[in-house]
């Protein structure tokens, strides 16, 4: 099987830009997507390629072009609309929740709504407290839309098709430390299933459950787990919402053992909920608490080493897990 | 103002600009020695508008800034120290590192924070106002924003509701024709920003940003209608930023050719000229100019070097308040 050489930036771009080839519907709405390239430069060159219908700059009002996205979606078009980061969809807010969310259910099933929004999440960047939060658990609270997180190429790549294929709106979080990442893919790589989570990595003594840019942490993690005779299993969620009970209770009935590794905060986030689900289904199985690994509960400081203590960290995975596991924390 | 208070004060105005000229050099030099991370935006090309506004302001007012607040914040009158010490992330910088550039704060200035969610700042502005009205205090809040913000919600909304309320909000448009790589006519069906904030019936000029002098004249207008209880006023300052939007960016999206025409209306190079022209400046004068900000700027530097990092213990102070309510 021939192969090619990207990266998660570019499996994306290329994922748009077969969007683009494939159906006449679909079109790239945002800030900046087109004569800048993407503030992460994401759609860069698609704009020669495609041209400004379809590659369509917007002006600083994401409430109205997140919204017009909506309406466009109603309209029978398919959009993919990018906000820069998840901070900046705090702003379109009310049209992603009452609006896109809501309609289908509101109109009685008469109105459902076709659309992707694209966005960046994390930090890690030293970018301070207005733009590196990771606010998908919020979204992922919300009935009617499905969260999805991306953290390898192959789901940077086949997670948008699939998106686009979804009749309802589908949020797409792709953590800004990951645009880098390089690999191969199989030259025909294509749409993904989005329903399950994944098994990135098999083991007997410790789930790690986690998701988006705590993927690369939480094996390295494993990885050092291993070093020292623990074996971990590592979950990569993939879909936030749903989520896929199915896999995570069969690899804690199998490990006895779950951490969860979410760059939200903990109070009231995703992996409490995860924490909450294991607990209804799964107690009994257990042979330790579910443990979390979170960020501080701190709105994210600019400073390095603050940054850094304020992130989950493989070293805090490893020292939680193999207190679950030896019982010596 | 006698004529020598004058000159003094067109030398002084002069010193400004080219403080911040030297900073934001000197900043993205220290960006690609990697002593300063994250979003960094300089500014350029568009010293006279801080220069103009914040020095026709009095030292009670309040000033809500942007990401791009260096310049507010220098002639706000933040020491460098404090500055360069945030942007180099220590706990002497004067958001305790917290911030970095985009999120320089001082409460002895009343300068309300740089604010990087793009029209952030006005609904703040408004608030801080309406908070003065209600204490019956004569003081302006002035809140600094670039074109980009006119096209979001809360930009509209701030307006009106100052208007409505007759708040003493200056509202200082810092119209350098790109929200990143988007030009004004690719975003707005009117560009002639001043048209638009006028129709929330409030005062609304268009004013030569490049030229410090205009700018200076009309803030105090302004802010002295402001203060009088005359309501919000606001004023679209016309600049350029002559450096990129932040730290990476290609500019694909504009010709070189209409940077260079811009930078033939440098500021700073055209009051330069103009206070030569004058009799006003001479080269030993400027000379000594320029070396006192370097001595500035150096002793800036080197205080940020010579900084410490907050403990990590401290991580989780702040998040709420210490003590009970002031
Ligand atoms: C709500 C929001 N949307 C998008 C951004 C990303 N962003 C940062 S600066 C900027 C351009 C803003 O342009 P303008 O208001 O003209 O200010 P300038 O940078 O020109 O000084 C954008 C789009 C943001 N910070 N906040
Ligand atoms: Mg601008």
């Amino acid at each position: 099987m021939s192969t090619v050489t990207t990266t998660y930036r570019e499996a994306i771009r290329e994922a748009i830009r077969e969007a683009l080839r494939r159906d006449p519907r679909v079109f790239l709405m945002g800030e900046d997507v087109g004569a800048y390239g993407g503030c992460f430069a994401v759609s860069k060159g698609l704009l020669d390629e495609f041209g400004p219908e379809r590659i369509r700059d917007t002006p600083l009002s994401e409430s109205a072009f997140v919204g017009a996205g909506i309406g466009a979606a109603l309209g029978g078009m398919r959009p993919i609309v990018e906000i820069m980061t998840v901070n900046f969809s705090l702003l379109a807010l009310d049209q992603i929740l009452n609006n896109a969310a809501t309609l289908l259910h509101m109109s009685g099933g008469q109105f459902n709504v076709p659309l992707v929004i694209r966005m960046t999440t994390g930090g890690g960047r030293q970018l301070a407290a207005q733009h590196s939060h990771s606010l998908e658990g919020w979204y992922a609270h919300i009935p009617g839309l499905r969260v999805l997180a991306p953290a390898t190429l192959e789901d940077a790549r086949g997670m948008l098709w699939s998106a686009l294929e979804d009749p309802d709106p589908v949020l797409i979080f792709e953590h800004a430390l990951l645009y880098n990442q390089a690999g191969t893919l199989p030259a025909d790589a294509g749409a993904v299933d989005i329903r399950r989570a994944r098994v990135r990595r098999p083991g007997r003594d410790v789930s790690l459950i986690t998701y988006g840019g705590s993927l690369p942490k939480t094996l390295e993690a494993a990885g050092r787990l291993a070093a020292e005779g623990i074996d971990a299993e590592v979950i990569d969620l993939r879909s936030l919402r749903p989520l896929d009970d199915a896999t995570i209770l069969a690899s804690v009935a199998a490990t006895r053992r779950a951490v969860i590794v979410d760059e939200g905060w903990r109070s009231g986030s995703l992996a409490a909920e995860i924490s909450a689900r294991i607990m209804e289904n799964a107690f009994y199985e257990l042979d330790a608490p579910v443990a979390r690994v979170c960020s501080a509960e701190v709105p994210m400081p600019y400073a390095r080493h603050l940054e850094q203590a304020a992130l989950p960290q493989a070293d805090t995975v490893i020292r939680v897990a193999r207190g679950l596991v030896r019982g010596d924390g | 103002m006698n004529d020598v208070a004058h000159d003094e004060h067109r030398r002084q105005l002069l010193r400004e600009m080219l403080r911040i000229r030297r900073f934001e050099e000197k900043s993205a030099e220290l960006y690609t020695q990697e002593k300063i991370r994250g979003f960094m935006h300089l500014y350029v090309g568009e010293e006279a508008v801080a220069v103009g506004t914040l020095q026709a302001l009095d030292a009670d007012d309040a000033v809500v800034s942007t990401y791009r607040e260096h310049g507010h914040a220098l002639v706000r009158g933040i020491p460098a120290r404090a500055v360069m010490a945030e942007m180099y992330g220590r706990q002497e910088g004067c958001s305790r590192g917290r911030g970095g550039s985009m999120h320089i704060f001082d409460a002895a200035t009343r300068f309300c924070g740089g604010n990087a969610i793009v029209g952030g700042g006005l609904p703040l502005a408004v608030g801080l106002a309406l908070a003065d009205k209600l204490q019956g205090r004569a003081r302006v809040s002035a809140c600094l924003f670039g074109d980009g913000a006119v096209a979001e919600g809360e930009f509209h909304e701030s307006l009106n509701l100052a208007a409505l309320w007759k708040l003493p909000v200056l509202f200082l448009c810092e119209n350098n024709f790109y929200a990143m790589g988007t030009a004004l006519a690719r975003a707005q069906s009117q560009p002639d920003l001043h048209l638009k904030a006028a129709s929330y019936a409030l005062g609304a000029e268009v004013v030569d940003g490049m030229d410090v002098l205009a700018v200076e004249a009309a803030t105090r207008r302004a802010a002295q209608a402001v203060r009088g209880g005359g309501g919000p006023y606001f004023l679209e300052l016309r600049t350029y930023r002559f450096s990129a939007h932040s730290m990476f960016d290609a500019q694909l999206y504009r010709d070189k050719a209409e940077v260079e025409d811009w930078r033939r209306r440098d500021p700073i190079v055209l009051f330069e000229r103009q206070l030569r022209a004058a009799g006003v400046l001479d080269d030993a004068t400027l000379a000594r100019m320029e070396a006192e900000i370097a001595a500035e700027i150096a002793a800036a530097v080197a205080f940020a070097e010579a900084g410490s990092w907050e403990p990590v213990e401290d991580l989780t102070r702040f998040v709420y308040s210490e003590g009970p309510a002031p």
